[in-house]
């Protein structure tokens, strides 16, 4: 086991230097950019700086349909692209007292655990890369290109999906696709242990992740961190369960949670292998809607012109990257009169200062890839 | 905590600071004094029956017809699992309001956003910069009233698409 790095031992000190850390390094993943300023090999700081993915998307809300505004969802996280989809309709179907169809649900579901999986293998994936093995990386992706096939076959896009609609979902799922998806999953589920051989258990891997970056549950309070990287510092907490919405209550599935296994709780490493075990839950998930996916229409009848009464709604769903917040206003009108997203990285993103403080230089490229920190998500 | 308890464990603690209790809606808020906001939020935080440890959302929506900005605060609390919104109703010039940095850490991120894009100030937050948008830029985008300013560093921001110029 190794020890945690004591930064200031032997009490040798070189100049502090200033360094600019991306926005096009490799391993920020996505346009961002860290100002590092460091005594050697260790950061006294890491102030990120974030803002070049910035699209205004709030803004836009403001000035398309509902209806409209679904495909901009897509946009604020790219990877996961199906949770905003699905967090805009509910809110927008409690504003408007939409009841979504029950295949609609289940179709719901079995999308965005698609998508759950797909991010996850992403995270995965690129955490090798940035740390220097490559072959985890091209294994993962692999993978996640058949479900961009499986995506293409339910909605006809491979990564901004505009699936969901108000009121179920765009397009129904058909018995074709569902063999694909089983037999998706036989071929899967094997290929997690084979990850687990090749790299979560890797000695080298596992050195290199253990003790590193802790962040206490009083911190991930404080920042309000959430989804996996919550559940790694050992708190039990899915919104899938804990505040339950769609049809996840009718659904058997376990939360991994943090254990500090290999080292520290609510290690790089925790929130790593948190990561692959929900990625093996999201199978169970989706082969009992596989099972339970009744008949009927999958989307419910709503107005062309869809306006909701005035009031506001939030509305947290559990996406790949944790609670993700939608805070919709309406007017009473054709268009939203504000929407509000608040996303996991956001808030992951805000942490990487304070827990950055005395870390290895090299040891921040681990800790944003533990955070699965997505870019666009932070900036929107 | 069902929502109604809260406010009146609120209007005990502090009489004449909270107000405007909305219980009927999907998430039933209050408004809070723009004065008040760090003491109260402080004591829902310690409270051991309110225990509102995880500051979920911070956000602000323009209301230019009542002329005023109202700050939204979406409190969680993961002990007992109950939440609350708190308002605060600000001014639309000039718009301040202390920031909850103290109480949530959370809110440094949170308040920068909303300075940088509704230009709402947070007197005594850490490190009150613009967070989206470049340092230089001009105005609070998500205001109502907002016009992008025509260019940016000598590069304009608008242009109209070239479809209608070439069907003309």
């Amino acid at each position: 086991m190794n020890e945690p790095i004591q930064p200031e031992s032997g009490g040798f000190h070189t100049e502090d230097m200033t360094i600019s850390m991306g926005p096009q390094h490799p391993s920020t993943h996505g346009v961002l950019r860290f100002i590092v300023k460091t005594d050697g090999e260790v950061m006294r700081e890491a102030i990120p700086d974030v803002g070049y993915l910035h699209r205004s998307i709030e803004k836009i809300g403001e000035k398309v349909t509902w209806h409209g505004y679904v495909p901009y969802t897509d946009r604020a996280d790219y990877l996961a692209a199906m949770f905003a989809n699905q967090g805009f309709c509910m809110a927008a179907e409690r504003l408007g007292g939409v009841e979504v169809t029950r295949r609609g649900e289940f179709c719901r579901v079995i999308a965005c655990e698609l998508n759950r999986i797909a991010s996850h293998l992403i995270s995965v994936g690129t955490f090798g890369q940035d740390i220097g093995a490559i072959t985890p990386f091209l294994h993962a992706l692999r993978e996640r290109e058949a479900i961009n096939d499986l995506m293409e076959l339910i909605c006809g896009a491979r990564l901004t999906y505009n699936y969901i609609r108000i009121g179920g979902v765009g397009y129904d799922i058909t018995r074709d696709t569902c063999d694909r998806i089983a037999v998706f999953l036989d071929h899967f589920e094997p290929i997690v242990d084979e990850y687990n051989r090749l790299i979560s258990y890797n000695k080298i891997f596992v050195e290199r992740l253990a003790h590193v970056a802790p962040i206490s549950l009083e911190d991930a309070f404080q920042y309000n961190i959430v989804g996996p990287n919550l559940r790694a510092c050992g708190l039990k907490w899915d919104i899938r369960r804990d505040i339950p919405y769609s049809v996840y209550p009718e659904l058997d599935f376990d939360i991994p949670v943090g254990t500090g296994e290999k080292g520290t709780l609510g290690d790089c490493y925790d929130r790593y292998i948190v990561r692959i075990r929900e990625m093996q839950e999201s199978c169970k998930i989706l082969r009992q809607c596989l099972k339970m996916l009744p008949e009927g229409p999958a989307i419910a009848k709503v107005p062309r012109k869809f306006k909701p009464p005035p009031g506001e709604a939030y509305v947290r769903i559990e996406s790949s990257r944790g609670d993700m917040g939608f805070f919709v206003v309406s007017d009473g009108s054709e268009y939203p009169y504000r929407v509000r997203i608040r996303t996991g990285s956001f808030t992951a993103m805000s942490l990487v200062d304070k827990i950055s403080r005395g870390l290895m230089v090299a040891d921040l490229i681990a800790l944003i890839a533990s955070l699965d920190v997505d870019a666009p998500e932070i900036d929107r | 905590m069902e929502a109604k308890e809260i406010y009146e464990t609120l209007e005990r603690q502090f009489p004449g600071k909270v107000s405007g209790f909305r219980g009927d809606v999907f998430d039933p808020y209050l408004y809070v004094d723009a004065q008040a906001i760090v003491e109260v939020g402080g004591y829902l935080r310690d409270r051991a029956e309110l225990k509102f440890e995880v500051l979920s959302d911070l956000t602000c929506v323009d209301l230019p017809k009542e002329n005023k900005l109202e700050a939204v605060y979406h409190l969680y609390s993961y002990t007992h699992r109950h939440q609350i919104v708190l308002k605060v109703a600000l001014p639309r010039e000039e718009p301040r309001v202390a920031t909850v940095e103290g109480v949530w850490k959370a809110a440094n991120w949170f308040e920068r956003e909303v300075f940088d894009l509704f230009g709402v100030v947070f007197p005594g937050h850490s490190d009150l910069r613009r967070i989206m948008l470049p340092e230089d830029w001009v105005g609070h985008p998500l205001r109502k009233d907002y016009v992008e300013q025509e260019e940016y560093d000598g590069i304009s921001t608008q242009r109209a698409p070239l479809v209608e110029k070439l069907l003309r």
